[in-house]
């Protein structure tokens, strides 16, 4: 059992690309639906948003890199208005319908034979990064040197993403608490509870309904990016249903309505998640039995990973249903 | 048990100016700053509200009684953009309503408060009351960011929402969840987070429901200070006490129609009125042996 | 008054929803057999609450409760129904889908074979039930309803009645007929422990009240004292008189 190696490897998860790219997008999906109420389950379709407008402007557009990014975010503006002209004025259920269905469509059109030439089918889009690397290399970090001390030891290809992902992740997490703190904030805080009481005062709802959905699909579409980046390659799978769903797990997790929630909550999924896949792997390097009944090999490790995380994810919402850092006498108000 | 009370200017000029109305359901009155025709609604073959003509008196502080189910709610609703009528046309100062969605109702001043309340209980007294303030800066997205812009007004409505609570008798609550508050306590609160958006009309639908008796007496003062500020009250209540003390004129709603309209006095001794709603033992006390 | 047994009796209830906050605050209550007593006070005061608390509806954090003698303390409601303790509560105090007669069958669910007695009884009490008897209580007018869930609260032929806001939302003439139709009820033997907002027409109908204010107890004193008591009007009753004859 090679407790150094899962050691290194779960601190590294705690604040690996994996942790960042779901904290920005816990994040945006925090400003939606902690604290605006919006049942938002296509968060991964505004990553792929920003996945995709990156890699696209290198596969079909040929143009700059840099355009990537305002592209990609064009293309979350115009996905959320598509997603909330048609259910923002109706119950939260239709939302919730038409994100999934949203989502689920964007990646089988990337994925799709017939869109090739745009979005690369299957196999994705690769090699657009370069122009990220270099500037990293222009700050000094050489992309196949060593870094750091054990056990945070990072190529500078991992260190650069790492450097610009936790930025950014300080960035939104201070932009999204200054807003939520701003009489802008407190309006959708409002809007979450009861919308007729919002409408009564005079304030549009819908209006501030899509702003909400929109600012939270781009903060999801930079998470797509950041993603995208470290990869290397855009790949439509990594857009699924599961992603979504983990996010909101990682958000639960950490507590919802809380900035510092959307962060931490994604670090301990990943911290959490690296740990028992390091250490269930150790355990399986020679197949488990009892007798003569194997309870686990090697290569069951992945599932059952889930499963114990799964399982954890149940007690945490029997015995902690505010997440780490939720607030429990705001929860003892529901309902009342 | 008369209360002598004298009247101030604005009352005086707000009670005088029914005088020479009829006594009619559907009375025109002198200056209204609220009309409606023909407002009908149905659910499944039930008309809920079936009005031929309404007014209200501008300045005045106006009653809206009636059996529960009469349709003052649905009414409220109709008229501040809430629901859809089936038919009927209404206008607010001179302006036609019709189509209105319910948040502009409310920005063009004409608020109204819900009679299952509706205080956001995961944001605190004061929160509530802040939101209630209008052309808030700070609420549009691209401001929120720069506290620097809104700061300024944000003190100023904390100011007001400070000085409404006070004489809503809650300002020592001001910090705590509206979802621990009681619910009368939560009643007062509607009333004066309504009041924040300095109202033209102020539509209150029980707004004292549950609020005790001595509180609901002082509060009828600062419903008087309202007429005097120059809004427009309207007003749904069961509690005849306080419909006697406080309003000028009294409209009377039962299976969706108007039934009668008058002074309080009037809608007292009115047969059809006391038939359908208040009952033969008003006016009398219950206590053995009176 | 005769020297009735106590029925009912809550001594120093310190009580609440919300963690780390406490509605009630030390509160004493005394329900004698056959007596007709009344809750009245300022909105927050622990009305509501002081009930809830007596029927395990709200956790009693200090204090006792005892019910002929018995120690019946955060014993959950479904364990009082059964010891002749009946309860209407302010609000959802009838099964919309259910009619008029099923809500009663309910509320003789712990004992079905006394439903024809009983229902004969509530009938003659609320004629107007009888006449709707199958028809779907949601689309019963409020005063109707009301009727139903006190009706209901009397299948099982309680020994003390627990009112929340029996007036709440009715109109005028409702009102009235409500609080002469519990003193009726009363008359019949059922004690009744009525919480109320309509200070004035409580205090006119029952026998002895309490004012409470900030979860504990402010006043105490039959119906006529507090009526007759200036700082009982000026804080709590009003002056406001006219439509309940002063």
């Amino acid at each position: 059992m090679d407790w150094n190696l899962i050691f290194e490897n779960t601190l590294k998860g705690f604040i690996g690309i994996n942790a960042v790219y779901f904290a920005i997008a816990a994040l945006g999906l925090n400003v939606q639906f902690g604290y605006t109420g919006l049942l938002n389950f296509g968060q991964a379709g505004f990553m792929a948003c920003g996945a995709y407008g990156l890699g696209m402007t290198a596969h079909y557009f040929d143009i700059s890199f840099w355009w990537g990014i305002p592209i990609g975010i064009v293309f979350s503006v115009l996905l959320g208005l598509l997603m909330g002209i048609p259910t923002l004025r109706l119950r939260a259920d239709y939302l919730a319908i038409v994100t999934i269905a949203s989502a689920e469509i964007i990646r089988l059109v990337v994925r799709s034979v017939k869109f090739k030439t745009y979005f690369g089918g299957s196999d994705g889009i690769n090699g657009f990064s370069d122009s990220f690397r270099s500037l990293g290399n222009d700050f000094g970090i050489e992309e196949a040197d060593e870094y750091g001390f054990w056990p945070f030891k990072f190529t500078g290809r991992e260190l650069w993403t790492l450097i610009i992902g936790w930025l950014l992740v300080a960035l939104f997490g201070f932009v999204v608490y200054k807003l939520m703190k701003s009489p802008w904030g407190r309006v959708l805080k409002a809007i979450r509870e009861d919308e007729d009481a919002v409408k009564s005062l005079g304030k549009n709802v819908y209006s501030y309904k899509m702003q909400s959905l929109i600012l939270g699909g781009v903060i999801g579409t930079v998470s797509g990016m950041i993603f995208a980046l470290d990869r290397g390659s855009v790949q439509p799978d990594n857009y699924s249903r599961d992603l979504t769903f983990y996010i909101l797990t990682a958000l639960v997790l950490g507590g919802v309505a809380k900035v510092s929630g959307s962060i931490v909550g994604s670090m301990m999924f990943w911290g959490l998640f690296t740990f028992m896949d390091n250490f269930l792997r150790q355990v399986a390097k020679d197949p488990v039995s009892i007798g003569n009944f194997t309870i686990m090999k090697s290569t069951q490790v992945g599932q059952l990973n889930f499963i114990l995380i799964g399982i954890t994810l149940i007690l945490l919402m029997v015995f902690r249903p505010q997440g780490v850092f939720g607030n429990r006498k705001e929860m003892a108000f529901d309902g009342h | 048990m008369d209360t002598e009370r004298t009247y101030g200017e604005v009352a005086t000029r707000a009670r005088d100016s029914f005088q020479g109305v009829e006594r009619l359901p559907g009375a025109r009155k002198h200056d209204p700053i609220l009309t409606a025709d023909n407002i009908r609604r149905e659910f499944g073959g039930i008309v809920a509200v079936n009005v031929d003509h309404f007014e209200v008196q501008k300045g005045s502080i106006t009653a809206l009684i009636g059996p529960n189910g009469a349709g003052k709610t649905t009414f409220f609703n109709l008229l501040t953009g809430f629901d859809q009528p089936n038919s009927g046309d209404w206008n607010f100062n001179g302006k036609a309503m019709n189509g209105v969605a319910s948040h502009r109702t409310a920005a063009l001043g004409m608020v109204r408060t819900f009679q299952l309340t509706k205080s956001l209980t995961k944001l605190s007294v004061i929160e509530n009351m802040r939101l209630g303030a209008t052309d808030q800066k700070g609420e549009k997205w691209w401001n929120g960011l720069f506290a620097a812009v809104w700061k300024g007004q944000e003190a100023e409505i904390t100011e007001r929402a400070d000085e409404l609570l006070a004489r809503f008798k809650m300002d020592h609550m001001r910090d705590e969840y509206a979802g621990s508050l009681s619910g009368g306590q939560r009643k007062l609160l509607e009333m004066a987070r309504a009041l924040m958006t300095n109202p033209t009309l102020v539509m209150l639908d029980e707004p004292m429901a549950g609020v005790n008796p001595a509180l609901k007496q002082s509060l009828n003062q600062h419903i008087r200070g309202l007429r005097d500020d120059g809004m427009t009250v309207l007003f749904v209540e069961h509690d005849m006490d306080m419909v006697h003390d406080v309003s000028d004129w009294v409209i009377v709603m039962a299976e969706g129609r108007i039934i009668a309209e008058g002074t309080p006095d009037d809608i007292s001794s009115n047969p059809a009125v006391i038939d359908a709603y208040l009952g033969t033992r008003q006016g009398q006390s219950l206590l053995e042996g009176e | 008054m005769m020297e009735n047994s106590i029925v009912l009796h809550a001594q120093d209830l310190v009580a609440g929803y919300i963690p780390e906050v406490n509605i009630l605050n030390g509160c004493d209550l005394e329900v004698r057999a056959g007596e007709f007593v009344g809750i009245i006070g300022p909105n927050g005061a622990g009305k509501s609450t002081l009930l809830k608390a007596i029927l395990g509806l709200c956790k009693v954090r200090s204090g006792s409760i005892s019910l002929n003698g018995v120690d019946i303390t955060g014993r959950k409601a479904h364990e009082l129904v059964p010891l002749g303790v009946g309860y209407v509560p302010q609000t959802k105090n009838v099964f919309p889908s259910l009619t008029v007669k099923e809500n009663l069958e309910m509320g003789c669910f712990l004992k079905p074979s006394v439903f024809k007695e009983r229902f004969a009884y509530v009938a003659a009490m609320f004629p107007k039930l009888a006449d709707r008897a199958a028809q779907r209580a949601g689309a019963l007018s409020g005063g109707e309803r009301q009727m139903v869930a006190m009706g209901r609260a009397l299948m099982l032929e309680p020994k003390v009645l627990l009112l929340d806001e029996p007036s709440a939302g009715l109109s005028p003439a409702l009102q009235d007929e409500v609080f002469v139709q519990c003193r009726t009820i009363n008359a019949s033997g059922v004690a009744i422990l009525m919480v109320e907002q309509n200070a004035r027409r409580c205090l006119q109908v029952v026998n002895r009240g309490y004012v409470l204010d900030q979860g504990r107890n402010a006043y105490t004193g039959t119906g006529r004292e507090l009526l007759g008591d200036p700082n009982v009007i000026e804080l709590y009753l009003g002056t406001l008189a006219k439509a309940t004859g002063g």
